[in-house]
């Protein structure tokens, strides 16, 4: 399979005062189109400083970083800017919404910045990806009036409304109840059936299990990297979660 | 590029915060208001006085006795009585740059009319002076050559004078006045002139023959002043040149004697005057420029401290796609949009204080283009610049750390 990334013996330290954090101590890895990589590693291992990495929003101290074999530091500024618009989804784990907008603007934004694409496409494909992340009936409502995991639930419809071939999602399911978690799972699930790389960094162990791959994480160096050859269909589980009372 | 869509982000940015759209739009509007306002104060005032001067005659020369001592000198009486009819006599038949020729004596006094009085001053001067001041008869006539001649007790009254010694709408013509137990027949009105700008009434006036007050009222001999009309404006220069030479030669002045006579001539009032609206207009013109700083750092001071939140919404924008381009462009949208808007608010509202103050405090106002233009330059530049200037450099950063910027 062709790598999308690869990464070589990336490190990024963070100057505060007068002492240095070496929040990324050199990590390299590969990963090929069509993985399903989670990530999961303790609070303060570095798991969102490799992922900003990724996602070309974070430059890195040293090390290489090839994305589709091209090295991201030879990339100007607006070509890195195109890339994120096109080709990757970011879910943030702080969310990261346009204050004051709606569900709906938010979701738009980033097709704002393609040309390609009319005002008529980008309304339905906001309302589509929407709809997919069960938010159908919360399209006009501005980000301030929604909860937490409506808000994170906006953010993963808005980084998936670009059709991007790579996801990078921080902690998307962090604040949803296991029912929720599991319908953003299988979706995860069916945009990698249809082949497209995502990298998801997680706290929860079980969210390995749906996976194809799994790298922890530990201050700043890879401990583990293990391949998942029983990936579990999260639209089994998700049947066979009972159905609460008040729904 | 994609203008429609940029246009379309900084249009609902603007709407998202109406707060801070409408604070950097007051800068402007204050700043441009106030300049166009207080540069049109100061020009009325000074087109109202220059008109004032050319309607009191732009050709005038006045010659009074005394040396030119303008530091304020009191003179004796001896200088005071310089002039004579002899002089006046002279020039008349002299000079050739001048065409009309007045002395000037004035009475104080009483004016009574039947059971009305009025307290005013009686000029006495020659037939020519209508001419010199520019002065119309609007009823009756002008007291003759002959009236001179013979120091006939005759008048000409102004409009004022006329409605306090006539309430009851009589024609004045033919009535008789008294100025000190001396009667005089009014033979003339004149045509009503109103106010001058330094709130003198030009229709307080009462003239009779220079013969008259100087025998009748005043028992002298010498004259308190000649008036005179140059040819033209730009003959001014000449004709005090020849008034001088000819009055030196009369009052036997040598060579190093400084003259007992001043002559002013309008011009030289209207430079004075020039001066001194000038002034005025620079008073304003730097209120009007401290305004103009007040405004622009109302705008720097609204866009400093949006400029935390205002990061964060670029790293956000850049993070899903937005070039660096694209987020200048959207930051010079916003910020023309509000500082033209601003900008032309600041017009009508300076527009309309101008009217108000023209209308309500009577004020004589003329709003200069210059002012407008400059004013709406300066604020709408500023206005852009510092919409534009922390965009330039939010964009220069990675977009995370546009993200965490506080
Ligand atoms: N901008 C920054 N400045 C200084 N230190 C930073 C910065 N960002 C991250 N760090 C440090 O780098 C380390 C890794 O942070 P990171 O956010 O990657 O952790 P994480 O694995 O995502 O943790 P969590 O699971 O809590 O989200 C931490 O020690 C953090 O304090
Ligand atoms: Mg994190």
């Amino acid at each position: 399979m062709k790598k999308v990334i690869e990464l070589q013996n990336i490190k990024r330290d963070f100057v505060v005062g007068d002492e240095t954090v070496h929040a990324l101590r050199g990590v390299s890895f590969d990963i090929s189109e069509g993985e399903f990589v989670t990530i999961m590693g303790a609070s303060g291992s570095g798991k969102s400083t490799m992922l900003n990495i990724l996602g070309c929003l974070d430059t890195p101290t040293s090390g290489e970083y090839l994305l589709d074999s091209i090295p991201v530091k030879t990339m100007s500024k607006s070509q890195r800017a195109v890339l994120r618009n096109r080709k990757i989804g970011f879910v943030f784990q702080n969310y990261n919404l346009l204050p004051k907008s709606t569900a709906i603007e938010n979701v738009e934004l980033p097709l704002m910045y393609n040309s390609g694409i009319g005002g008529t496409e980008r309304r339905s494909r906001a309302i589509e990806a929407l709809k997919a992340v069960g938010l159908g009936d919360r399209l006009n409502h501005k980000s301030n009036q929604m909860s937490g995991g409506q808000m994170q639930r906006v953010a993963i419809a808005r980084a998936l409304v670009n059709n991007p071939s790579v996801i990078l999602a921080d902690e998307a399911t962090g604040n949803l109840d296991t029912r929720t978690s599991f319908e953003i799972l299988v979706l995860l699930q069916k945009l990698h059936a249809e082949g497209r790389t995502i990298i998801f960094v997680t706290h929860n162990p079980d969210i390995a299990l749906y996976s194809s791959r799994n790298i922890r994480l530990r201050d700043g160096h890879i401990i583990e990297d293990t391949v998942n050859t029983d990936i579990q269909s999260a639209e089994k589980t998700l049947a066979s979660l009972p159905v609460s009372e008040d729904d | 590029m994609n203008w429609t869509n940029l246009f379309k982000i900084a249009l609902k940015a603007i709407a998202n915060n109406k707060t801070r759209a409408f604070l950097t739009m007051l800068g402007i509007i204050i700043g441009v208001a106030a300049v166009i306002t207080m540069i049109a104060i100061g020009q009325g005032a000074k087109q109202s006085i220059q008109k004032e001067i050319s309607s009191m005659g732009s050709n005038i020369i006045m010659i009074h006795p005394g040396g030119d001592r303008r530091g304020g000198v009191r003179l004796s009486a001896d200088e005071m009585q310089t002039l004579k009819i002899e002089d006046y006599e002279a020039l008349r038949n002299e000079c050739i740059y001048v065409t009309a020729l007045s002395p000037n004596v004035s009475a104080a006094g009483q004016l009574i009319s039947g059971n009305n009085n009025y307290p005013a001053s009686v000029s006495g001067v020659g037939t020519e002076y209508l001419k010199i001041r520019q002065l119309e008869i609007a009823d009756g006539e002008m007291f003759t050559e002959h009236e001179v001649k013979s120091s006939a007790k005759v008048c000409v009254i102004g409009k004022t004078i006329v409605d306090n010694l006539f309430p009851d709408g009589r024609n004045p013509i033919g009535e008789t006045i008294r100025i000190n137990q001396v009667p005089l027949r009014v033979v003339g009105v004149l045509e009503a002139k109103g106010y001058n700008s330094m709130g003198m009434d030009q229709d307080e006036i009462v003239l009779a023959p220079y013969t008259t007050v100087m025998k009748r009222l005043l028992a002298v001999t010498y004259l308190q002043g000649i008036f005179a009309s140059a040819i033209s404006e730009d003959m001014t220069d000449y004709a005090t040149d020849e008034i001088e030479e000819i009055l030196r030669r009369q009052h036997r002045l040598k060579e190093d004697e400084p003259d007992d006579f001043m002559i002013r001539s309008q011009q030289e009032l209207s430079e004075m005057m020039d001066t001194t609206t000038n002034i005025l207009t620079t008073l304003l013109a730097c209120i009007a420029g401290i305004s103009l700083l007040v405004g622009g750092i109302g705008i720097m001071n609204i866009m400093y401290v949006s400029v935390t939140e205002r990061t964060r919404e670029i790293g956000l924008r850049m993070s899903v796609g937005a070039r660096g381009i694209d987020i200048l462009v959207q930051f010079l949208i916003e910020a023309i949009l509000i500082s033209i808007t601003g900008g032309i608010i600041g017009i009508i509202f300076g527009g309309t204080i101008c009217a108000c103050v023209n209308w309500l405090a009577n004020w004589p106002v003329s709003i200069q283009t210059w002012s407008v233009v400059l004013s709406f330059v300066v604020c709408t530049v500023t206005g852009v610049f510092f919409g534009w200037y922390p965009a330039k450099k939010a964009a220069a950063l990675d977009p995370i750390d546009a993200l965490r910027y506080e």
